[in-house]
């Protein structure tokens, strides 16, 4: 007996991890890298 | 000018040679370490190993090689197979009965987990596909048969 | 070299660079991905499953790539004693962390159909799950030097030392049996066919520029937060003189 899968949903389900997980890290960089900036020229109008 | 610089040149090249040496005695140490589990750390045996030492009848081992080509069979009931791994140099005759991963074919690799029979044969209870470095698409298939003899002569 | 030490040069250049890496990057990746997704041909073995290579590998290359960042920035750090280097180590920890757990999550994902298991503990899988220990070690110690106003020196000595790990996933599958094939990219030669190899190359290209765009913007982060920082800091000083000043007047 052999295993028999649709090997589609393991292709998608790691591109969905993958695309998934890049898209969360550049969105996180770019806000935190915007809130500090942000919080710097703040300080330096004051 | 120069003089006023020496100082730091000098602290800066101190901290680069103390460093390079740090560097070295722990790459030496991890490269000794990694030598020395060099067996220990291996996920398998191969055929050729467990016919020089033969484990233990009740030992829970690993055996790696290539599916030989032609030894398939399924026997009667349906469930079992009975199939030769080799490693070029020696054949260790496996039975195994269940369901068997998608990549296992003949002329590929393949982890049995399980345990050797009195009489010579490896008795499995699970069945790992290895795949080899290869990615060829299905249309130049062709392509495969010098492939395999390559591969095989790799593995050994 | 050190004429980037001085944090304002830097910020004008990693201000247009930050873009420049990311935009292109994004692009040729959605491009690699898309293409391996729909065009690439199936593997003689894997079949479809073989798609999952261009995602893998630059995960892969990338979570070693990110830790040999750290390695050589920290050495910058320490003995040229760059202040940007410091930054730069830091900034690269979280996304080599993110790739290398990519890594290990689509590996997994493309064990299952393929190997006939999720998991096993080889050489390279374990190899590799202790880079990705290293790492959330070297982002606590990084944090915790620039909570306390420390230098970072032990996290430092924590990304040099640990770069003995990285050789060591490469070897594993040649020094040990494992599960997990041989390198199919050696010196020049790829046992990888063309058709999955320039997708892969140029999935590779785009997440390297993604990963650099993404370190780019942590330095910033990093650099504003602490000039912020030192802002506060001073003004809260030339508070503390004034009201010493106002209160010896009185």
């Amino acid at each position: 007996m052999r295993e028999a899968f649709d090997q589609w949903n393991f292709v998608i389900a790691a591109y969905a991890v993958g695309v998934i997980g890049t898209a969360l890290m550049i969105a996180w960089a770019w806000l935190t890298m915007r809130r500090a900036e942000q919080r710097r020229d703040e300080s330096r109008k004051r | 000018m120069a003089t006023v610089h020496s100082p730091r040149i000098k602290a800066k090249h101190q901290r680069l040679v103390l460093l390079v040496i740090a560097l070295a005695v722990v790459l030496l140490a991890g490269l000794l370490a990694a030598w020395a589990l060099r067996s220990q750390a291996s996920y398998f045996y191969v055929p050729s190993e467990i016919v020089a030492k033969p484990p233990e009848a009740d030992r829970f081992v690993r055996l790696g090689g290539m599916v030989e080509k032609g030894s398939l069979k399924t026997a009667p009931d349906g469930v079992t197979i009975r199939f030769v791994v080799g490693d070029g140099k020696s054949r260790v005759p496996v039975s195994f009965s269940g369901i068997v991963p998608s990549l296992f074919v003949e002329g590929s690799g393949v982890v049995a987990e399980g345990r050797m029979q009195p009489g010579g044969t490896f008795k499995a209870d699970n069945l790992l596909a290895k795949h080899d470095e290869n990615y060829v698409p299905r249309e130049m298939q062709n392509m495969t048969q010098a492939q395999a003899r390559k591969v095989v002569a790799e593995t050994q | 070299m050190h004429g980037f030490a001085n944090p304002a040069r830097f910020l004008r250049l990693a201000r247009w660079l930050t873009p420049l890496c990311l935009l292109p990057g994004i692009a040729i990746a959605a491009v690699a991905l898309a293409y391996g997704l729909i065009w690439a041909p199936a593997d003689r073995l894997m079949g479809d499953t073989v798609r999952i290579l261009f995602l893998h590998v630059p995960a892969a290359w990338l979570g070693m790539a990110g830790w040999m960042t750290i390695a050589g920035a920290s050495v910058t750090e320490l003995v040229w004693r760059h202040p940007l280097a410091a930054i730069a180590a830091r900034a690269a920890a979280v996304p080599g962390a993110v790739f290398t757990a990519l890594c290990l999550a689509t590996g997994s994902i493309w064990g299952r159909p393929t190997w006939g298991t999720w998991w096993v503990w080889d050489g390279r899988l374990t190899s590799m799950l202790v880079l990705l220990f290293l790492y959330f070690g070297y982002i606590a110690l990084s944090d915790v030097a620039r909570r306390d106003g420390g230098n970072g020196r032990v996290a430092a000595i924590f990304g040099i030392v640990g770069a003995i790990n990285v050789p060591i996933i490469n070897r594993s599958v040649v020094w040990w049996n494992s599960l997990h094939q041989p390198p199919s990219i050696t010196m020049g030669k790829s046992a990888i066919d063309a058709a999955f190899l320039w997708p892969l190359l140029a999935a590779a290209f785009g997440f390297t520029l993604i990963f650099a765009g993404v370190v780019l913007m942590r330095m910033r982060a990093i650099l504003a937060e602490a000039q912020a920082e030192a802002r506060l800091r001073r003004k809260a000083f030339a508070a503390d003189e004034a009201a010493e000043a106002f209160g010896g007047f009185a």
